[in-house]
């Protein structure tokens, strides 16, 4: 790769690879997003680079593995362009199957295209399956595009355009101008106007600052970031040097979480790269400005989100939130003014600048505007990503993309914003999606996890779950969240377990308003949310589990009986075996009985009887 | 030095800039009770029991007096409902987790709480974290051999590995310091023993009275550039 | 007895900073499978922070870990979507089969067993992790196909 030294060069450059590329010629792009990668992409990429030489088409197809292509449920996904074929749930078996039929005899595998689950009717384009349609994607548009790794793809795909454009001929001002009229909001949580920040941290008298990508996606239930660090990694960088060059920054830093070891090579990888062409460095294309990032890993601390705390980690010190004021905007990295946005706000800035404020304004609520990522998982048919415009309603997500609750069962509820968020009952499905609407419910917007629950789930193990997760990852540092989750925690064990009280419920009230008003950071301001939307919302199913001891979702296993149906046992053992306390017993090859004494209640043997002959009640 | 003019339960008042609420407040005799502040080291905002409200109705919230920076114009209330409210859960959760603190008992009982309605998972716990003795250890001391460690379900104040530390001068600054005196603090027969290593305590070269370790005396003497045998001498002596 | 040149060779990648830090714990993390006592202290002199710091910081992050790990490193995910898929009892059948409470590793060390907030791939719940290795729709009958293919 030779190094760019001027804008002309880069012109010249990005003239000459595309001049090398056919638009028209076969390519098989293999999905190794967060979904399809656990489902073996690898090896089904390594399937088609295998078959393609047996069979003579190196050099003539290009075969490339690339960022998520969105409908993980249906991995693992391969993509054939230029016709646009979808093919799912292929497996290494399938390969040479789709190499003979389709990119050497010109034809589609049936049976590998997408399918309604009710209607039957397939659908052999991208465009033509329903999880696609009424998507808007900006941020995740080049992912099942360009080779993640190769920064060509990104150049040919018109990348680095906007910085060029901004450095060249935009002003600071003109940039955060531009970014506050497209009316940007952090796309991290709380929403703030991007634009906002940059122009209060410009403010600050200062030679050095700093800015951050906060890539430390914690919340249970999203992998939107991690989709796009791993799948676009040169769209971040563009952005933090947009950002660099508006609020007078030289040093970005991108902080990563350990448990994406993909997203941490990915990125590494491609700061090399721009480091290596000239895109990153001292006086960029000769354009006099300098600017450089460095990857920083977390270490495994879901308050390292919160922007106070990851500074302090970069800084190699333990994750623990800062009162504010001051604003990292006016104190931030090493007591210098910085700049903190997450993943997505980043990869939206290129966009912003080059197709103009008031086209991405035009997207969007009056007062939310572009697009927003989800990551839609749990009960929903079509689990993966999407990327809608801001004000598309819950039920459009769920229902037309998603293509609504799995075993014909019931919708209850969504839960959005990680643990800081709520659960929304059916009755709001017809919400728009954006920050006012869903904080008027008493959820928030957070990164954008969407967790779809059935009539399969017990909202109070729901809630129960999140102050568990919060419990241990609250940094402890002040009272109300250390000894408020501390006390939530074992008030919700209680109920769950069958030791409720009917006071139970205003007590937990009574810290979640204190929590809420007197915690020092966002986590422990928001960690109530979970607690409060499930009492308003479902409370007949906390008094059920409080007054008649029962959950009605058969979720919590202390009010649950496990009897065997000596009908459907078969006496296969299977329950014995897996029975950690060997409760189960009975004379060979007849069926079996569980000993309540001794049983307790962990449901493994339910999960392993292929008959259906654990009853629970 | 300039001054900022603020409102404090309703009351206009001006005081230098940099002041902080829990400062203006004081100022004005207003008595906000506090847990982890200290005017000789660096406010952390942990406790959480000096907060208080400010804003315009209905756009209030609450934010730490000993750190938040007085305001031109900001309306602060010391003693809301809303104030009173989160003054009195958090003290209830500190009663739980330190039941035995007297400290806490009569910050509750002032409130008018005589009993946590929360469960007290250790009876005999004093410790609130609220972290003063970390922070005279590494402020005021200048030795840093006592830290937290772990998150929120362990959270503790321990010397590393919950092992003798070196870097302990025995000084006894964290025990003097404590609110609710938690840091077990032993001094006999010539010896003083803290966060479990025992340290020979010099005796004064003039009347025989014992001083204080040798570790801290030579910490003295490191600090001033005197040489340690100027503080062979108590100081009633000197 | 510690081996000095093997922490060199990972000292000598920083400047020494106190900001290097948490990369150096996270390089002896991945080499040694654990933060040893004695590695510890270097650190705290070489950077000249105190060794309180470092203990602290050790102790505050969960990929840290002050007793030694096994060979395999298995980690089962309870992020929202596992949890509601089954993440706990995938987590306690792994667990009895192991013979260990998450935290823990086996006596014959062998595998370690953790839990994580999430890992991301929440499409396939529930989700566990071998080293750098997906196991995606986890059931409990594969519990022990996965565990076999990394015994001795």
């Amino acid at each position: 790769m030779p190094k760019i030294e001027s804008v002309d060069h880069l012109t010249e450059y990005r003239r000459q690879i595309r001049a090398q590329r056919d638009p028209k010629q076969q390519q098989v792009l293999v999905c190794s997003g967060p979904g399809c990668l656990p489902l073996g992409s690898t090896e089904v990429a390594q399937a088609f680079q295998e078959e393609m030489q047996a069979k003579g088409l190196q050099g003539k197809v290009i075969l490339k593995s690339t960022g998520c292509h969105g409908l993980c449920a249906h991995g693992v996904r391969v993509l054939l362009r230029p016709q646009e074929i979808a093919y799912e749930k292929v497996t290494p078996e399938d390969v040479p199957e789709v190499v003979e039929t389709s990119l050497i005899g010109g034809k589609v595998v049936e049976r590998l295209v997408y399918q309604d689950p009710v209607s039957g009717q397939t659908a052999v384009h991208k465009s033509e399956v329903p999880f696609y349609q009424g998507q808007k994607p900006l941020v995740l548009r080049k992912l099942d595009e360009i080779d993640p790794e190769s920064l060509d793809d990104y150049l040919v795909v018109g990348g680095y355009r906007t910085m060029r454009k901004v450095l060249f001929k935009m002003s600071p001002e003109e940039v955060i101008d531009a970014v506050e009229r497209s009316g940007l909001r952090g796309r991290g949580g709380a929403g703030f106007l991007t634009g906002r920040k940059w122009r209060l941290c410009r403010q600050v008298p200062g030679e050095m600052k700093f800015v951050i990508c906060n890539g430390d996606e914690g919340d249970p239930g999203a992998f939107m970031d991690r989709a796009v660090m791993e799948g676009d990694p040169h769209a971040i960088i563009e952005g933090m040097i947009v950002g660099g060059y508006a609020i007078g920054a030289h040093q970005g830093y991108i902080y990563v979480r350990h448990e994406y070891p993909l997203a941490v090579k990915r990125l590494t990888q491609a700061v090399a790269q721009a480091r290596e062409f000239g895109l990153l460095g001292n006086n960029i294309l000769r354009s006099g400005f300098d600017f450089d990032i460095k990857i920083s890993q977390g270490s495994g601390a879901f308050v390292c989100g919160e922007e106070t705390a990851l500074i302090a980690s970069i800084e190699g010190n333990i994750g623990e939130p800062m009162p504010r004021p001051p604003y990292p905007a006016q104190k931030g990295l090493f007591g210098m003014p910085t700049v903190i946005n997450n993943v997505e706000t980043w990869a939206n800035v290129p966009e912003i600048i080059n197709m103009g404020a008031e086209w991405f304004a035009a997207l969007g609520t009056e007062k939310s505007k572009g697009t927003k990522v989800f990551s839609l998982v749990g009960a929903v048919n079509h689990t993966g990503l999407v990327e809608v415009p801001m004000g598309t309603t819950l039920r459009q997500i769920i229902f037309e993309l998603g293509g609504g609750i799995p075993g014909g069962r019931e919708f209850k509820a969504v839960q959005t914003g990680g643990p800081s968020g709520g659960c929304i009952p059916k009755q709001f499905l017809d919400l728009p999606v954006d920050y006012d609407s869903l904080q008027e419910v008493g959820s928030i917007m957070g990164s954008g996890g969407m967790i779809v629950m059935d009539t399969t789930s017990c909202m109070v193990d729901v809630a129960r779950y999140f102050i568990s997760f919060l419990f241990e990852e609250s940094c402890g540092k002040c009272t109300p969240c250390r000894e408020g989750l501390r006390q939530l925690l074992n008030i919700l064990n209680d109920i769950t377990s069958g030791e409720g009280k009917e006071e139970h419920i205003s007590l937990m009230e009574e810290i979640c308003t204190t929590m809420a008003s007197a915690s020092l950071c966002g986590l422990g301001q928001s960690a109530a949310n979970p607690v409060l939307t499930t009492l308003k919302y479902f409370r007949a199913e906390y008094e059920a589990h409080i007054r008649d001891k029962k959950c009605p979702a058969l979720v919590c296993r202390p009010l649950l009986t496990y009897t065997i149906d000596p009908e459907a046992c078969t006496a296969c053992l299977a329950c014995v075996r897996e029975c950690p306390v060997g409760a189960i017993s009975g004379p060979k090859k007849e069926a079996q009985r569980i000993d309540q004494d001794i049983c307790i209640k962990c449901g493994r043997c339910h999960d392993v009887c292929q008959f259906e002959a654990i009853k629970v009640e | 030095m300039e001054e900022v003019g603020l409102l404090i339960n309703g009351i206009y008042l001006k005081v230098p800039q940099g002041y902080t609420l829990l400062q203006a407040a004081q100022q004005l005799g207003v008595d906000i009770p506090t847990l982890c502040y200290h005017p000789e080291l660096p406010s952390e905002g942990n406790c959480r029991l000096c907060v208080v409200e400010i804003g315009e109705h209905p756009r209030t919230r609450l934010v730490n007096s000993c750190t938040y920076p007085v305001e031109p114009g900001l309306n602060v209330q010391t003693h809301s409902e809303k104030v009173l409210q989160a003054r009195r859960i958090t003290l209830e959760l500190l009663l739980a987790r330190a039941p035995k603190a007297k400290l806490i008992q009569e910050l509750a009982a002032e409130m008018g709480i005589h009993e946590s309605r929360f469960k007290s998972e250790d009876p005999y716990e004093l410790c609130i974290l609220c972290g003063l003795c970390v922070r005279t250890c590494r402020e005021i001391v200048g030795v840093s051999a006592i830290s937290m460690a772990n998150r929120t379900p362990g959270k503790l104040v321990t010397t590393p590995f919950l092992e003798p530390s070196d870097a302990c001068i025995g000084c006894g600054s964290c025990a003097f310091v404590c609110p609710t005196e938690v840091i077990p603090y032993i001094e006999k027969d010539g010896k003083r023993i803290i966060w479990g290593r025992e340290f020979e305590l010099v005796r004064c070269n003039i009347c025989g009275n014992y001083i204080a370790p040798m570790a801290q005396l030579e910490h003295w003497a490191k600090l001033t550039g005197e040489p340690v045998e100027h503080y062979f001498v108590c100081r009633d002596c000197r | 007895m510690m081996d000095v040149e093997r922490l060199e060779t990972i000292l000598t990648q920083y400047e020494g900073y106190p900001q290097d830090l948490i990369p150096i714990l996270q390089d002896i993390q991945d080499q040694y499978h654990y933060l040893p006592k004695d590695e510890l202290k270097v650190v705290a002199q070489r950077l000249n922070v105190p060794l309180t710091k470092v203990y602290s910081v050790a102790t505050f992050y969960k990929m840290f870990s002050l007793v030694p790990k096994g060979r395999h490193e298995l980690r089962v995910c309870l992020g929202t979507t596992c949890h509601l898929k089954g993440g706990q009892r995938l987590l306690e059948s792994v667990s009895s089969h192991l013979g260990i409470e998450p935290g823990y590793t086996t006596a014959d060390m062998q595998f370690s067993l953790e839990t994580v907030g999430c890992l991301g791939s929440c499409a396939q719940a529930p989700v566990m992790m071998v080293d750098d290795k997906y196991y995606a729709r986890m059931t409990i009958d594969k519990v022990t196909k996965v565990l076999k293919l990394y015994k001795e």
